[in-house]
């Protein structure tokens, strides 16, 4: 395994360190950074919608507008991709949606100076095993919701009615490939994303502090890579966004293929 | 050759699927400008399936991005 740490790279920033250790027959269940960021994500969005729901006008004031906008926002997303079958996923869509939006945006606060390194600012959907997570949870939900609306009929899924027998032997492996793909690409496209976008961030930031570092007529080139940072900054904004309707999307359409795997 | 060498060529190789992608990419958003400046009022109610394309079409980039992540950490 590589030191992030001694390294001081670009990687550095998505090691995860225990704040409070804990250790239990052998398994580590420290509570990490990872973990004090997923908190601080869930305490904000809850706080948020407290905020926005508690004084509940005809006429919406500011607070409770944005929580209605993101409200029909995955209304629609859910009603246009299930149809009106799709209303008892929405819950579980939109909470998918608000939590990778928040810890994808709080991922791009910049960390406080004279912090210690394991309270820096950490984007959780950074890491495999969070994303990964997520698109399981997805897949299962799909896979049982399927099997217990259709029964054996949810099969159907791998193999498209009205096609010839010969095709079907090059189709259904075909099939059956692309559906177990589909939680790794999930997790992939979200983890690869913000992971890049990340690497890029730090690099052309650390291309500044060596500019800055050379002196001389040098320390003027800087003005290029912090230039080349604010840009990317600003496409993470668009990406940080873009992924998490992308993910909703996604969930979307995967559940209208179970909850309509029987009808064609 | 160097073991570590060849592990970094490897992940330097690992990146060419970016080409791939970005003419896929760029098929796909100038084929949607092309068909909403032909036709404006359908570009709103298309916008959802551009973008799904969009993030099937920039897996198969990220793919190559995994790649290289696993050549470089887990060997």
């Amino acid at each position: 395994m590589i030191d992030f740490r001694a390294a001081g790279g670009p990687m550095e920033q998505f090691e995860i360190l225990p704040i409070v250790p804990i250790r239990i027959g052998g398994i580590d269940l420290s509570f990490t950074n990872s973990a004090l960021w997923m908190l601080i994500g869930v305490a904000a969005i809850a706080l948020f919608f407290f905020f926005a729901t508690r004084r509940r006008a005809l006429v919406p004031g500011r607070t409770q507008s944005v929580a209605e906008v993101l409200h029909e926002f995955i209304s629609d997303l859910v009603r246009d991709t299930i149809g009106t079958e799709g209303r008892k996923f929405f819950p579980y869509v939109f909470t998918l949606f608000i939590f990778i939006l928040i810890a994808n945006l709080f991922g791009l606060f910049p960390s406080i100076p004279g912090l210690p390194h394991e309270l820096h600012t950490f984007t959780t959907t950074s890491h495999v095993i969070v994303t990964l997570g997520l698109a399981m949870t997805t897949i299962t939900i799909v896979v049982a919701y399927g099997v217990w609306k259709h029964g054996w009929k949810f099969l159907k899924l791998f193999a498209p009615s009205g096609l010839p027998l010969w095709l079907m032997f090059i189709l259904v492996p075909i099939e059956i490939i692309s559906f177990l793909s589909r939680p790794l690409s999930l997790a992939i496209r979200l983890f690869a994303n913000m992971l890049a976008g990340h690497i890029i961030l730090k690099l052309f930031a650390g291309f500044v502090i060596s500019l800055l570092g050379a002196g001389g007529v040098v320390m003027a080139l800087s003005i290029a890579p912090f230039a080349g940072a604010v840009a990317v900054m600003l496409l993470e904004f668009l990406v940080a966004a873009l992924q998490a309707y992308v993910f909703a999307i996604l969930t979307c359409i995967y559940l209208s293929d179970a909850a309509h795997a029987g009808d064609h | 050759m160097d073991a570590e060498a060849a592990k970094l060529i490897g992940a330097g190789l690992a990146a060419i699927p970016l080409a791939g992608a970005g003419v896929g990419l760029g098929l796909i958003f100038g084929n949607f400008l092309s068909g909403a400046f032909r036709n404006p009022s359908a570009a709103a109610t298309n916008q959802p399936t551009m973008l799904l394309a969009f993030a099937l079409t920039e897996f198969t980039g990220l793919l190559g991005f995994a790649i290289a992540m696993i050549i470089l950490y887990t060997f």
